[in-house]
């Protein structure tokens, strides 16, 4: 299980890529966090998530 | 006028002489001076922050006076030089860094590099998100206090501060966004930039915790 933004969810084996696309996130509007170090956009692709693994994905909407 | 030492001492009286001599010694970017902006600048100025740096690319319109902390006989002018004038007004011996430009990816580092707090003010969500990748990526010994989600009429007490990571604070409710019908209130946007600003002086106070 990778806790993703506080829920436990079953993304292990995926690469970070793959999680994003499925639960439909905008690239271009977040920020990711892995294990609390942010994580390079160029590594999604390359970055496969763990059991144990806490992913943080901030979105981020218009207004200010 | 008051004398700079009398300045001082009035607000040492009010916030204590030890976190005051922090906040005036600190300086803080204030990245976007739109209605987060200019109320997290304001707010800043009047805790009597050292030194700010202040980077919009905009001039003031009519259509941001519902909202942002502007006047109308400033309509025209450049918000860095609006808020420069309003600051000063408030706190004549606050210092200002305005940049007017547009925060790029090749100029963020090095504009952003003197400031202890960095405050991402902006309105637009691609340079939200680019702002903050960059500032965690590479300059990441800063603090850094994001917004997102503070339009609609919706409740006030959505509006919340998370400790995301060590020195990344995310302020707002998460998910109201600018859409067609969903405008944006004077009250909820400060309430958000008033999140931004006080995370800003528990930072510099060493307060951490949410």
């Amino acid at each position: 299980m990778v806790l993703i933004n506080g829920k436990n969810t079953s993304a292990d084996g995926k690469t970070v890529s793959q999680y994003l696309e499925e639960a439909n996130f905008n690239p271009q509007t977040i920020a990711v966090e892995l294990n609390e170090d942010i994580l390079p956009k160029p590594q999604y692709g390359e970055t496969v998530l763990k059991d144990g693994d806490v992913l943080e994905v901030v979105s981020f909407v218009g207004g200010g | 006028m008051p004398t700079k030492e009398e300045w001082q001492n009035a607000f040492a009286a009010r916030h204590g002489e030890k976190l005051q001599k922090v906040f005036s010694s600190s300086v803080v970017a204030v990245c976007g001076l739109g209605g987060l902006g200019s109320n997290i600048a304001t707010a800043l100025a009047r805790a009597g922050i050292g030194k700010l740096i202040l980077i919009d690319f905009d001039s003031v319109d009519l259509s941001n006076l519902h909202r942002q902390q502007y006047k109308a006989s400033q309509i025209g002018k450049y918000k860095t030089d609006a808020i420069v004038e309003n600051l000063c007004e408030i706190n004549p011996y606050i210092r200002t860094e305005a940049h007017t430009i547009r925060l790029t990816e090749e100029n963020a580092l090095t504009l952003l590099s003197q400031a202890d707090v960095i405050c991402e003010a902006f309105d637009n969500p691609q340079a939200k998100a680019m702002l903050c990748n960059l500032v965690l990526e590479k300059l990441p010994q800063k603090f850094y206090v994001a917004a997102s989600g503070m339009a609609g009429i919706d409740s006030p007490n959505l509006i919340k501060t998370k400790r995301v990571s060590k020195r990344f604070y995310l302020c707002g409710d998460g998910v109201n966004g600018v859409g067609e019908s969903d405008g944006l209130f004077a009250s909820r946007v400060m309430l958000c930039a008033a999140h931004q600003a006080h995370t800003v002086l528990r930072v510099l106070a060493e307060e951490y915790e949410i």
